[in-house]
C-alpha cells in the first residue's frame, strides 16, 4: 500500500442537515442528506459518484437506488463503528486501480429515535452466552476492559473523568455539539451510576445523525471546490467479537495492527502527529487506543488527558469536535472523526482550529475494540 | 403455573453447543477441547481456534477460576432481565484457560469488595427443566 500513499484525497465532507434529536428524519434521509451535502462540499454532482461505501442497516445497493445512481464499485464492510474509517483505505485501493472515480462513504443512523429502522442481527453468541446474565449493550462490555485496565495499571475513576472534561472543553468550541457547557472531574464522578466503572458522563451520547466523505484521485482532487486532504496512510484489523476472546483485555491487538499498517504506509512516526481523533464511546477508550497505537506505554494513555496535552491550546489536541462524548454519537460514530480531521486540515474549524495543523490521525474501533481502522490525513503531500 | 423467569433464557441454542447445555443440566461445566493441541476454548465451535484442527472433543471443567474482570450494573438494559440491581456482571477466567461471562453471587455488589483475580467457583442455577446456567461465587 505504500505506493498508494497520497494517491487519493478527501475532497468533500459534511453531516446531515441537522444532527441530534431528529424523530422526523428517517435513517434513509440522514444518509441522503449527508451524501448530498458532502458531494456539494466537493463541488461535484451526485451523478459523478460511481463508488458507494456504507455500513449498517442499508446495503450500498439500496443507497445507490435511493440516490438514483448505478455505482460500478460497492463496499458494505460492516465490523462496527470503525467500518467507515476502514473504508477510506478500501476506497484508496479502488480509486487507485480505477475501479471507481468518485467514492462516497456514507453513514446514516437514527440511533436515538429509531425512525425508519428495523433491527435484525445475528444474536446466536450474545443470546446464548451473555444475555442470560444481564449483558447487552456496549456499556455492559466495555467496562470489562476498563476494570481490568484499572487492576493492571492502577488507573482511576478520576483519570477516566479527565477525558470527559477535556472532550467537553472542545465541544464548547463546536456550535454543532449537543453538550457545550464545561464540566469538572467532580461532575463526572457525581453523575448517575450506570454500569461501574461508568457513570453517565463516562458514556457517549445517543443521537440521530448522518455523515459522508467524498474521495477521488489526487490528480482530479485539484479541480474540486475545497483544498484536498490527502490520505497518507490507512490500516485495519480485527481480533474478536466476544470481549471474552480479547487476548489481552486492556490492549487492543486490532488497534495495534491497524495503526502499524497506517503509519508504515504513511511513512510517519508518532511525533509527526499534531492532531488526533479517537473513537470515544467511553472515556476509557481514547487512552487505551493511545496505548494500543504505541503513543505511550500501557497504562500511560491517561497522561495525555490529565496533563492537559489533549485540551484546547494543548500540545497534542485530541477529539477536537467534542467527540462521541459531547458532540454526537449516532451509534456507528466512525464517519464523524474523519469529517473533523478533514475540516481541521482545511483550516475550517473557527474557534477550535488547531493552529498550523499538518498531520491528523483518525483511529476508531468496532465493537469492544474488536475491530479497528486507522488513517493518516494531511493537506500536505 | 410455572414460576416467572428472572432471566432471558439462552437462545438460539446452536447445535454445536448441545454438550455444553446438556452438561449444565447434569451439574457439569463442559468445555470444548481440542484433541490435537489439548487446549480448551470457549464458545463451542467445530474447529479449534488455537491450532485450527477439526478434531474437537469435550472435557469437564473443574468449575474453579478467577474473577478476571467485573462491572456493577445499577440498572438493567434488557427488560427481560428482572433481577433487582445492583448486580455483578462478571468475566471469569477458568483454570482450564477459557473465559466466560456470568454473574457473581453471594458477595456484595461493591467495587471495594470485588477484586480482579479473586478465586471463584461455579454454582449451577436451574432455570427450568431444559436450561441450567453457570453462575460464580467466591471460592470457599
Amino acid at each position: 500500500m505504500k505506493e498508494l500513499s497520497n494517491s487519493v484525497a478527501i475532497v468533500g465532507v459534511d453531516e446531515s442537515d441537522e444532527i441530534g434529536k431528529l424523530p422526523d428524519v428517517s435513517l434513509t434521509s440522514l444518509h441522503l442528506q449527508a451524501v448530498h451535502n458532502a458531494v456539494a462540499d466537493a463541488g461535484l454532482k451526485i451523478s459523478d459518484v460511481d463508488g458507494i461505501f456504507t455500513a449498517g442497516q442499508h446495503s450500498p445497493a439500496m443507497l445507490g437506488e435511493a440516490l438514483g445512481i448505478t455505482p460500478r464499485y460497492v463496499d458494505g464492510t460492516s465490523v462496527g463503528g470503525c467500518s467507515f474509517i476502514m473504508m477510506v483505505g478500501h476506497a484508496v485501493a479502488a480509486l487507485h486501480h480505477g475501479l471507481c472515480d468518485v467514492a462516497v462513504i456514507s453513514h446514516g443512523e437514527s440511533g436515538r429515535s429509531g425512525t425508519g429502522v428495523t433491527r435484525a442481527r445475528d444474536t446466536s453468541l450474545s443470546g446464548q452466552y451473555e444475555m442470560p446474565y444481564g449483558f447487552g449493550g456496549a456499556p455492559t462490555y466495555f467496562g470489562m476492559i476498563t476494570t481490568r485496565h484499572m487492576h493492571e495499571y492502577g488507573t482511576t475513576l478520576e483519570d477516566w473523568a479527565r477525558v470527559a472534561v477535556s472532550t467537553r472543553a472542545w465541544a464548547g468550541l463546536n456550535p454543532k455539539a449537543m453538550f457545550q457547557d464545561p464540566i469538572t472531574v467532580e461532575d463526572v464522578l457525581n453523575s448517575p451510576k450506570l454500569f461501574y466503572p461508568f457513570n453517565l458522563l463516562n458514556i457517549c451520547l445517543v443521537t440521530d445523525a448522518g455523515g459522508a466523505v467524498v474521495l477521488t484521485r489526487a490528480d482530479r482532487a485539484k479541480d474540486c471546490a475545497k483544498k484536498p486532504v490527502y490520505v497518507r496512510g490507512a490500516g485495519e484489523g480485527t481480533e474478536h467479537t466476544l470481549v471474552t476472546n480479547m487476548a489481552d483485555l486492556p490492549l487492543s491487538r486490532a488497534t495495534t495492527i491497524s495503526g502499524n499498517k497506517a503509519f508504515e504506509m504513511a511513512g510517519v512516526k508518532h511525533s509527526d502527529f499534531d492532531h488526533i481523533m479517537l473513537y470515544d464511546a467511553f472515556t476509557s477508550g481514547p487512552p487505551i487506543m493511545m496505548e494500543s497505537l504505541g503513543f505511550c506505554e500501557p497504562g500511560e494513555g491517561v497522561r495525555f488527558f490529565d496533563e492537559g496535552r489533549s485540551d484546547p491550546g494543548g500540545s497534542l489536541p485530541i477529539n477536537t469536535n467534542g467527540g462521541g462524548l459531547s458532540y454526537t454519537h449516532s451509534g456507528m460514530y466512525g464517519i464523524f472523526p474523519i469529517i473533523e480531521a478533514v475540516r481541521q486540515q482545511r483550516g475550517e474549524c473557527g474557534d477550535r482550529q488547531v493552529p498550523g495543523v499538518k498531520c491528523s490521525l483518525v483511529n476508531g474501533m468496532g465493537g469492544m475494540l474488536s475491530a479497528a481502522g486507522t488513517i493518516v490525513l494531511s493537506h500536505e503531500t | 403455573m410455572e414460576p416467572e423467569l428472572l432471566r432471558p433464557l439462552p437462545k438460539p441454542m446452536t447445535p454445536e453447543a448441545k454438550p455444553y447445555w446438556d452438561g449444565l443440566n447434569e451439574g457439569k461445566l463442559m468445555l470444548p477441547k481440542c484433541e490435537d493441541c489439548g487446549k480448551a476454548f470457549f464458545y463451542p465451535r467445530i474447529a479449534c481456534p488455537h491450532c485450527h484442527s477439526r478434531n474437537v472433543g469435550w472435557m469437564q471443567a473443574s468449575g474453579k477460576g478467577k474473577l478476571y474482570s467485573f462491572q456493577i450494573a445499577y440498572r438493567a438494559l434488557n427488560p427481560a432481565f428482572k433481577i433487582a440491581p445492583p448486580y455483578i456482571l462478571a468475566m471469569v477466567e477458568l483454570e482450564e484457560g477459557p473465559r466466560l461471562l456470568s454473574n457473581m453471587i453471594n458477595i456484595e455488589a461493591d467495587p471495594d469488595v470485588l477484586k480482579c483475580d479473586m478465586p471463584v467457583e461455579v454454582v449451577f442455577e436451574k432455570q427450568n427443566d431444559e436450561v441450567t446456567i453457570p453462575l460464580f461465587q467466591p471460592a470457599g
